[in-house]
């Protein structure tokens, strides 16, 4: 198995699901993830092309997913609406945008453009050595420190964080940004470094893994970006065995496309929710008085 | 002054939001706007294109209705379109080359397409309460699932017998849901999805199952006192809304576009969400709302320019509409909410 090749593929998967992890122990679910990653995608893919610089595109790539955030935050955080409504409000959004920006400044190119190239030694560039990073930092993070501890107690007893004097939106809506910031990079390198393309909705449910993929990890870094190369593995099946038979049965190409939402559904159905998941996840902090 | 107000409000809103997307698009979005009104009302080919296009997007926002109103998040309106539209080529199968009545080749392909959406959503339930699946993640890894199984059926058990291109056999203009004039494209489909709006109605508003089913959305626990079963209300409410959405596929593919091919779906599942959200998740709103979303469809074909740019554009004026629903309901109220954390 080509171990490099995975890292790559799987590192969007892995970004976005660490920052995931974030707002998801400090109790929001981030539906719109994968409208975060799409607009991190496109933005990336558009600086790289038209200002020929990858390192740009992809602080663009994050700063844009890191405004789709901020929006986000500002309606779940702050005027208390339904995470679910909101993060679908901002998948459509990032979907209807992109699409329109990238036939606006692309149209139908008769040939791809070319792609300015990180710098890389073997598999390891600039977001994959940051990526394997921030595994044990985020995990530091969350365990280790006064803020991690806050972050922590808001996502189980938020009413708890209030009494001690910090404020849960402001956690909350810091966690939702970090999120927001690490999915626009994983976006970014998505169309700068793996695909080195855009297409329309190209995250194709990305997003949605990565939230899974927190619940399979177990809301720890570790053990997520563990299952996030888990699912990349099944995703690069789609590349290595496509067409090739299995023990002398033609298997559909459909089915290799599919199999990563299959793996996906099937370890959320072993695994379930179960206790490790925050208890005041996906609820919102209204104070009272 | 408020009963008044707020419908109002709703469509100047609207308009606000279709306005402000014209704005990122063109220098002139009042001409644009004109344009699009023109494109959707402006003459019989315009009026039946936005009614072919209200067709799918309110069955299957009356679908999303349904589970939402449960306390369901069912977001796989578009796996379940999907799935129904193959149940329903299966069933046509046999009888492409027949002389059945037109009638009964509708209850066949229609009836197999509800199963097969209410399979789909019902399963996303069964996970839920067997498995504590999250319904969002669960549904949203369906729709990716069936759309890959659609690409394997018009590629395998239901390609064309050419075998040359990934579709289905054309179904004949005879067996399909009739047309009302050849010229345009408009079908009986129309009349289901009226049909179903007044069902939904009454059904959610008016009877006994559908009481029980918006207090299980509403507050589960007050429910369980009472001895309704939230686990079985929920997973009815998933299987009558993936039927409905399902039924949406059938009616796509018995009276539109008359074969299944990669492209089946126009995004109609999804696009459902933002219909009945702005709909409230009120059924009869739903038809409007499908309405102004139709229009929008069907009339961006007159915009000069950006053609292709059809569906782009409504994602991003659903997104703002929606949005700014969310934040005007909620400014609007009097934070007097108990909090659900105590």
């Amino acid at each position: 198995m080509d171990w490099g090749f995975l890292l790559i593929l799987s590192t969007p998967l892995i970004l976005a699901a660490l920052g995931e992890v974030v707002g998801q122990k400090s109790g929001v679910l981030n539906i719109g993830l994968e409208g975060m990653m799409l607009m991190g995608a496109f933005a990336g893919y558009w600086v790289a092309i038209k200002g020929n610089s990858p390192y740009l595109a992809l602080a663009v790539g994050i700063g844009f997913g890191g405004v789709l955030a901020l929006i986000s935050a500002y309606f779940t955080v702050k005027l208390r609406s339904d995470q679910v409504v909101v993060g679908t409000a901002v998948n459509f959004l990032a979907l209807g945008l992109t699409g329109l920006g990238y036939r606006r400044a692309f149209g139908e190119p008769s040939q791809l453009p070319a792609m300015p190239e990180l710098a890389s030694i073997g598999p390891i560039d600039a977001v994959t050595a940051t990526t394997v990073l921030l595994i044990p930092l985020l995990w530091l993070a969350i365990n280790r420190t006064k803020w991690g501890l806050a972050l922590r107690a808001c996502g189980e007893y938020p009413k708890a964080v209030e009494a001690s004097g910090f404020s849960v939106n402001k956690i909350r809506m810091t966690a939702l940004l970090i999120g927001g910031l690490l999915a626009g990079l994983a976006g970014a390198y998505l169309s700068v470094g793996v695909a080195r393309s855009f297409a329309e909705g190209m995250t194709a449910g990305r997003g949605f893994l990565a939230i899974a993929l927190v619940t399979f990890g177990r809301w720890h870094p570790a053990w997520t970006a563990v299952a996030a190369l888990v699912l990349g593995y099944t995703q690069s099946l789609q590349y290595s065995l496509q067409g090739r038979p299995i023990f002398g049965v033609q298997v559909p190409s459909q089915l290799w496309l599919a199999l990563p939402y299959v793996v996906a559904l099937a370890v959320l159905v072993l695994v379930g929710s179960g206790s490790a998941s925050p208890g005041a996840l996906g609820r919102p902090y209204e104070k009272e008085g | 002054m408020r009963r008044f107000l707020q419908p109002v409000a709703t469509v100047l809103g609207l308009i606000l939001a279709l306005g402000i997307t014209l704005a990122l698009l063109s220098p002139d979005p009042l001409g644009s706007m004109m344009r699009l009104a023109q494109g959707a009302f402006g003459d019989w080919l315009g009026i039946t294109r936005t009614l072919v296009k209200w067709t799918p997007l309110t069955l299957a926002g009356l679908g999303v209705v349904v589970a939402w109103r449960s306390g369901m998040y069912n977001i796989g309106g578009e796996g379940q379109f999907v799935v129904g539209g193959i149940f329903g080529a299966f069933m046509a199968r046999p009888f492409l080359h027949s002389t059945v009545p037109w009638w009964a080749m509708a209850t066949i392909v229609l009836g197999a397409a509800i199963v097969g959406g209410a399979l789909w959503g019902w399963l996303a339930a069964w996970l839920f309460h067997k498995r504590k699946v999250d319904v969002v993640i669960s549904t949203i890894l369906l729709n990716f699932i069936a759309i890959q199984g659609l690409a394997y059926f018009v590629t395998g058990p239901l390609m064309e017998t050419a075998h040359k291109l990934p579709q289905s056999d054309r179904i004949s203009s005879e067996l399909a849901l009739p047309k009302f004039n050849p010229a345009y494209d408009v079908h009986y489909g129309v009349f289901l999805a009226a049909i179903a709006i007044l069902l939904i109605y009454v059904y959610l508003q008016r009877s006994k199952p559908g009481f029980r089913l918006r207090l299980v959305g509403e507050n589960s626990r007050a429910t369980r006192a009472n001895w309704i079963e939230p686990e079985r209300t929920r997973s009815l409410a998933m299987a009558l809304s993936g039927g409905l959405c399902g039924l949406a596929g059938g009616v796509e593919y018995l009276g539109s576009t008359q074969q299944l091919g990669l492209g089946f779906s126009q995004n109609w599942g999804f696009l459902a969400i933002p219909v009945a959200l702005l709909a409230g998740l009120n059924p009869i709103l739903v038809g409007l709302s499908a309405l102004y979303f139709a229009a929008i469809l069907g009339g961006s074909k007159n915009l000069a320019g950006f053609t292709v740019d059809g569906t782009a554009i409504i994602y991003v004026v659903q997104a703002i509409a929606v949005l700014g629903l969310v934040a005007i309901k909620r400014l609007s109220r009097p934070q007097l909410r108990i909090s659900e954390n105590a």
